[in-house]
């Protein structure tokens, strides 16, 4: 409880910051190039693989009704709207939330976070507003590369195991993917990133205890984001859905 | 004779553990005070508190008449650009380089913006710390001596009125550390500033020193000049000082 309290100060700590003036940019662009180059390439493999097993699997059912040609669309919709924001969220945490909380974490231990307030900087301005920033970004943009990646997966797949016919398969996504399926799943993956930044940061910010503590707080911060990400996934998929039901 | 920073009956525990249990001090404007004592007893607490990134839990602290510990956020920012403050493992930021790190209060809390003037500010500092030229290192470059000379230029690159020195010389070599005395002596007097150390090197305290003050037991047990020290018949104060010089002989 008392942690819960806490993390609530912060988070007002945090978003009162989000806007104030000056915007530190070249902190912004360190965090989402560090970002983009570290997580890339392992969201492109996640992704890839998981496209394939989707449409490996789906694909020996509906060859039964004579339907791998939808196998494109299904896995589209299935990784837009679920697989791509979560497994990118996951992959970030572990290479990014980690870092995060470790370089903070280290940072708090060694005193620096106090030298930059004697200094009068505040460190949740100068540390944690430009990741929170990088990860609101950059999460939707490794997500979408996620969804490019993961369709190509069942592309081969189908093609070559399951012989569909290439336009076919992109005409069945076509028809049955809804660009609002893409939509939310990317607003979904910008909030996990938030969520992932604020957990992770806090974790780091709060460490006590030396080289142990900033193990700890990383670890923590892995654990709780995967938690956190999962939890909001499944509120965020509630509340989308419903509003989606009603308009449509 | 004025006072600039007065502290009265400063308290301050962690969970049980109290650490500093009724602290009277008064820093005299302009003179070096040396705050000496064991290790563990509340030296880096106190210089915090000072500062403001600890909240006593009792007691009051004024600076320039001020009560800080009644400041809010706004106000302890605005009385910050006064001090320069010296950690003891420097704390320099790991992610910048050296020349970016003595930078950094510059561009922060003076708004230099000037590319030039910046570096050059710069490389004078590093030349007063006796390193020049290695402003592109990393700190984790540097030995433990090399980062607090840096630490040491950081804090005095602002131009502060007061300087909070958490043991500037500890770690170095004698010659050094006598280099760095001579450096604080220098600008101390030189731009009249006021210096408050942390120290155990109880020779050297003896000699910059206008004022020794000495914690014990979570309180200033004894304070007064050096003469005063070393006549002063407090038993724990004698047998500290001559602990040290024992430790020192011997190595
Ligand atoms: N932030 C903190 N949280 C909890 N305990 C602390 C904190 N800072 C200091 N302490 C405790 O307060 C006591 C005094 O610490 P302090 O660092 O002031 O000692 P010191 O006199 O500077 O010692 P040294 O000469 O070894 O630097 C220690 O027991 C330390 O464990
Ligand atoms: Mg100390």
């Amino acid at each position: 409880m008392i942690t819960v309290g806490h993390f609530v100060i912060y988070l007002r700590r945090v978003f009162s910051q989000l806007f104030k003036p000056p915007f530190r940019f070249s902190q912004f662009f360190e965090h989402l190039e560090k970002i983009g180059v570290d997580s890339t390439l392992v969201v492109v493999l996640s992704t890839t693989t998981t496209g394939m097993i989707l449409a490996l699997q789906l694909g020996y059912i509906m060859r039964m009704f004579h339907a791998e040609m939808f196998v494109g669309s299904a896995v589209a919709m299935a990784l837009s709207r679920e697989l791509a924001p979560i497994m990118t969220a996951i992959v970030l945490i572990a290479r990014n939330g980690s870092s995060m909380a470790a370089e903070i974490g280290s940072m708090r231990v060694t005193e620096q976070l106090d030298a930059m307030e004697i200094m009068a900087v505040d460190p949740i301005h100068y540390l944690v507003v430009p990741r929170v920033w990088a990860a609101f970004f950059i999460f939707p943009v490794l997500t979408a590369v996620a969804n490019i990646v993961g369709i190509a997966g069942a592309y081969f797949v189908s093609t070559t195991v399951f012989q569909v016919d290439a336009s076919l398969f992109f005409q069945k996504i076509y028809l049955f993917l809804d660009p609002n399926d893409v939509y939310s799943g990317l607003m979904k993956s910008a909030i996990l990133g938030v969520i992932v930044a604020l957990i992770s940061t806090y974790n780091g910010y709060i460490t006590k205890g030396g080289a142990k503590g900033v193990g700890r707080a990383t670890t923590t911060a892995v654990v709780t984001s995967t938690v956190a990400v999962l939890v909001a996934d499944y509120i965020m998929t509630d509340i989308l859905l419903n509003t989606l039901m009603r308009a449509g | 004779m004025t006072d600039i920073i007065t502290i009265t009956d400063l308290h301050k525990s962690f969970g049980t553990q109290k650490v500093l249990d009724g602290v009277n001090l008064k820093i005299e404007k302009g003179k070096i005070t040396i705050i000496i004592g064991k290790s563990g007893t509340g030296k880096s607490v106190l210089l915090k508190n000072i500062i403001g990134i600890l909240k006593p839990d009792s007691g009051h602290i004024t600076y320039k008449g001020e009560d800080i510990t009644t400041f809010n956020t706004d106000k302890i920012l605005d009385m910050r650009r006064d001090f320069g403050y010296l950690f003891q493992d420097a704390a320099l930021f790991d992610f910048m380089n050296v020349g970016e790190n003595i930078a950094f209060p510059m561009v922060e809390q003076l708004e230099m913006a000037n590319k030039k003037e910046l570096a050059e500010k710069v490389a004078y500092l590093l030349d007063l710390i006796d390193l020049p030229g290695i402003e592109n290192k990393l700190p984790s470059e540097l030995s433990g001596g090399m980062r607090k000379r840096v630490g040491l230029a950081r804090a005095l690159a602002v131009d502060p009125k007061i300087i909070l020195f958490d043991e500037p010389t500890t770690g170095l070599d004698p010659i050094l550390a006598d280099s760095i005395d001579k450096l604080i002596v220098k600008v101390t007097r030189e731009m009249d500033l006021t210096s408050l150390i942390i120290s155990h090197d109880i020779p050297s305290a003896f000699h910059i020193g206008d004022k020794i003050a000495f914690l014990y037991d979570g309180v200033i047990a004894f304070d007064g000049t050096p003469q005063e020290a070393e006549q002063s018949n407090h038993p724990v104060l004698q047998r500290f000082i001559a602990n040290s010089l024992g430790r020192r002989a011997h190595a």
